[in-house]
């Protein structure tokens, strides 16, 4: 349009312009790559292990468990619209479901080996005792939705770190009572199923740890919104990073 | 910088996650890339993975994990068929199974046929192991029988001999909520020969200390200790070792194999 109102909010936005703001370079591409790959690779897993918990919705703790023994939790069957596939096929959602462990096992060793022998974890992930002390103010600041700025948006705040950190652990525990879900791997390490607790205690913790995923992930991307969503997607896909400037 | 509001990130992210969550069959059209035969293939090939890492970490004939009489469950639940009826079968209970035959043949030296009296009378193990149903519970139970391997040196496993196919007299079908096309069909499995000649592989002919009842697969199961129920056949009545198994019923070894079940169930 070209009416003379039209043309006068362009020059108003102009002198508004803000300052360029710094660009750094915030992840690095195995880091990047790795992220997407696994992020794909949860949803898959949760969808299709909703699927096959579905075949017997209760949970027990032990070392044995089925429908006449005490529950540690008995829940309803999840909907379709939560699992892979939408409809009940506990055949087929263990194909899915073993297919993608692969992946995220192959692409979490991966990521593992690299972020070690680079020093990702070490320098990046582990808080120092300078971010430990901090946790108090970083909890005040997350709960008043606040985010660091400048100097400090360059680096990992200390709930950051504890999250990732916890993440990696979870989806440890998550590979590690999987395992012992397998009578064959049982054979091999049973030692792995009595730490555990017992086979039944095993794939309850493997739904636990899976819950404990799912709410990092909800808290993730509230933190991605509130962070600036287009900036950090944007960040984990080409790696550039705008820093939050003092008064943005 | 963008000014987001508290609410709009809260809710952003929380129907975010939702959205990924719930909405996954969809942006992975996941239900037409699990009805895609050739998407199926691709999935198909952690079968081979899982198998051969297990079977490389099982090398050394590993047992499964034994238990104490005090950890038996005081409720095993029965699976599957729970009595396979039929005039037939239900002469034999009538019977005691007395007139019951194990025919072992196929690709053996000396194929053999036993009642449950010659079965009795020859060596035996006793072992208390955890049933691990592919639904996802779990039962403890004492088994006796004969180790499958006896048998099978008895019989003398001729040359081209792979697989142990395991016929059974139920038949099963109609279990829709097992997922998938769940038709009719003879119950029957297959092993290979390393699970065969495991210590741990048996002809079981009692459970608990008491002869198998009709619900648990009497007069005689197999016990494939280090894979999953469904390979656990119940009401064996002919034991046939064969090369391949692409030609029996659906070819895909067993019952629940013909209904997209793996047969490496390891896992």
């Amino acid at each position: 349009m070209s009416t003379p109102a039209a043309k006068a909010v362009p020059e108003t936005v102009k002198r508004r312009a803000r300052p360029r703001r710094e660009i750094i370079r915030r992840h690095s591409w195995p880091v990047r790559l790795t992220h997407w790959i696994n992020a794909l690779t949860i949803f898959i897993m949760v969808g299709s292990g909703l699927n096959i918990f579905n075949a017997h919705p209760r949970l027990y703790w032990g070392r044995a468990g089925a429908d006449l023994d005490k529950p540690f939790l008995a829940l309803h069957p999840w909907p379709g619209w939560l699992t892979i596939p939408s409809y009940r096929d506990l055949a087929d959602a263990r194909h899915w479901h073993f297919f993608f462990a692969w992946i995220l096992v192959v692409n979490g060793v991966l990521y593992l080996a690299w972020s070690l022998a680079s020093r990702h974890i070490q320098r990046n992930l582990w808080p120092t005792a300078t971010d430990l002390r901090a946790i108090p103010s970083s909890v005040y600041d997350h709960i008043r939705l606040r985010h660091p700025t400048g100097e400090a948006a360059k680096r990992y705040n200390v709930l950051q770190r504890l999250a990732y950190l916890g993440l990696l652990l979870l989806v440890i525990g998550m590979v590690v009572t999987g395992l012992a879900m397998s009578p064959g791997f049982d054979a091999f390490a049973p030692w792995l199923v009595h730490v555990l607790g017992g086979r039944q205690s095993a794939r309850t913790l493997h739904f636990l740890f899976a819950a404990a995923i799912v709410l990092f992930i909800a808290v993730h991307l509230i933190e991605v919104v509130l962070a600036g969503a287009v900036n950090e997607v944007r960040s984990m896909i080409t790696g550039r990073y705008a820093v939050p400037g003092e008064h943005d | 910088m963008t000014i987001v509001t508290r609410r709009q990130a809260l809710f952003t992210g929380l129907t975010g996650t939702g959205l990924l969550l719930s909405g996954c069959s969809r942006i992975f059209q996941a239900d037409s890339l699990t009805e895609s035969a050739s998407f199926q293939r691709v999935l198909a090939a952690a079968q081979s993975w899982t198998r051969a890492t297990q079977r490389f970490l099982l090398a050394g004939g590993q047992m499964a994990q034994e238990y104490k009489p005090s950890d038996i469950s005081r409720y095993f639940k029965p699976n599957g068929t729970y009595n396979p009826g039929g005039t037939d079968y239900n002469r034999h209970v009538a019977e005691g199974f007395v007139n019951w035959r194990l025919r072992l043949d196929g690709l053996v030296s000396h194929p053999l046929s036993l009642s449950i009296a010659d079965l009795r009378r020859l060596p035996s193990r006793s072992q208390i192991t955890r049933h691990d149903c592919v639904e996802g519970w779990s039962a403890i139970g004492g088994w006796s029988g004969v180790p499958l391997a006896l048998l099978l040196r008895a019989a003398g496993v001729r040359a081209g001999a792979r697989y142990v196919m395991l016929y059974c007299a139920d038949s099963l079908g109609g279990a829709p909520e097992k997922g998938g096309d769940q038709s009719l069909g003879k119950y029957y499995e297959s092993i290979d020969l390393v699970d065969a000649m495991h210590p741990q592989t048996l002809i079981a002919y009692d459970m608990n200390g008491k002869p198998l009842d009709v619900a648990h697969g009497a007069p005689l199961r197999l016990r494939v200790e280090r894979q999953l129920g469904y390979k656990q056949a119940k009401y064996v009545r002919h034991i046939r070792l064969v090369n391949d198994f692409r030609d029996i019923a659906g070819g895909q070894g067993g019952y629940w194999e013909d209904r997209g079940y793996d047969w490496y169930a390891g896992i």
